[in-house]
């Protein structure tokens, strides 16, 4: 029971529990783990707002439809999950500038911060899209059911990661 | 609203308080686990993943054996999602989270997924729906004909799995042996 409170696990614990949790997934819900449609799907509801038949008349939102679903759920979830875990062990706390080793303009100012993480974001967001899929999506669900996209996906998502990380830092 | 999507909802909530918890815990929510992986510091990020394929590939081709589950697979070809791919990539360095970790984040109390990182996601997502139109042509083209590796290789399953777990294993093995 201590082991709940910690603030870190054993990466492998957390790993085979992802990997329990993908199974239970597949059996209960009949879907693989992943988020970032959801964000397409959060786009396509808010621009809904005030342009309904844009919204409607989209080839992309026709095809994954803009409302509340099973993933939407499963990002909120993720949400409350992460914020339970932190406030067990005591880690929850506001801040924008996060805890780093690697001190650049992308995190020293709070401008910096802010510019680095939208635009990341953004890229994230379009990149996601046009490779169906994300770090969940494809580099975990994908890859355990030996996809091929998902693997090639998996790599060009560390390479890209890596090279824009050793030009930033 | 059906009673049934109404129970999927719930299924999909509970789903991910589970994994929001295990990525917090996992210490993958904090932008300098991140930003250590991609700069081959440290390698709790693939330990993680790693160890999640490893798990979940044994249960799920044991579990389609049975006929208990079907396989939920993607397509694309190989512009899009190596292309996509470079794209995200870059975005995962620049903002130090993924979507996934982004939302795990934000739960901790990171503002800045929170609030830049999140809106960033939608807006980059939306503006890709915007021009979909113009992309689908290119995004339909040269789709793979194979979806999974021993489909590709014409073997079954288990002749990919074996290998495959054995090579993660020792590759977890040799990080651990690096001190990495």
């Amino acid at each position: 029971m201590q082991y709940l409170y910690r603030a870190q696990w054993s990466p492998y614990i957390v790993g085979i529990g992802i990997g329990i949790l993908s199974w239970i997934s597949f059996l209960v819900s009949k879907k693989a783990l992943g988020t970032s449609t959801t964000y397409a799907r959060t786009a396509g509801m808010l621009e809904k707002l005030f342009n309904e038949t844009g919204v409607s008349n989209n080839q992309y939102y026709q095809k994954i439809t803009a409302e509340i679903n099973w993933q939407w759920m499963l990002v909120l979830g993720i949400v409350l999950g992460s914020l339970f875990s932190s406030l067990i062990s005591g880690e929850f706390g506001f801040r924008f500038i996060p805890e780093t080793d690697f001190p650049s303009f992308v995190n020293y100012t709070v401008w910096g911060r802010f510019l680095s993480a939208l635009f990341g974001g953004l890229l994230l967001g379009f990149g996601s899209r046009l490779a169906s899929g994300c770090t969940s999506g494809h580099g975990i669900s994908g890859t355990m059911q030996l996809s091929i996209a998902s693997w090639l996906a998996a790599i060009s998502f560390f390479v890209g990661g890596i090279i824009t990380a050793f030009i930033i830092f | 609203m059906t009673r049934e999507k109404k129970f999927s909802l719930v299924k999909g909530l509970l789903t991910g308080i589970i994994f929001g918890f295990l990525l917090q815990k996992g210490q993958v929510t904090r932008y300098n686990v991140i930003i250590s992986q991609l700069l081959l510091e440290d390698f709790t990020v693939l330990k993680i993943m790693l160890s999640a394929v490893v798990t979940g590939m044994i249960g799920i081709y044991f579990l389609k054996g049975r006929n208990l589950i079907n396989l939920s697979l993607k397509s694309g070809s190989f512009f899009t999602t190596i292309v996509g791919g470079l794209i995200f990539g870059a975005g995962f360095a620049l903002l130090g989270y993924c979507p996934g970790t982004a939302a795990g984040a934000a739960g901790q109390g990171n503002l800045d997924a929170l609030f830049p990182g999140l809106a960033g996601m939608i807006i980059g997502s939306g503006l890709f729906a915007y021009i979909y139109p113009v992309l689908n042509p290119m995004i339909e083209k040269n789709k793979f004909k194979n979806l999974t590796l021993p489909q590709l290789f014409s073997v079954k399953p288990v002749k990919v799995i074996i290998p495959m777990v054995l090579g993660i294993i020792a590759f977890l093995i040799v990080l651990e042996n690096l001190g990495l």
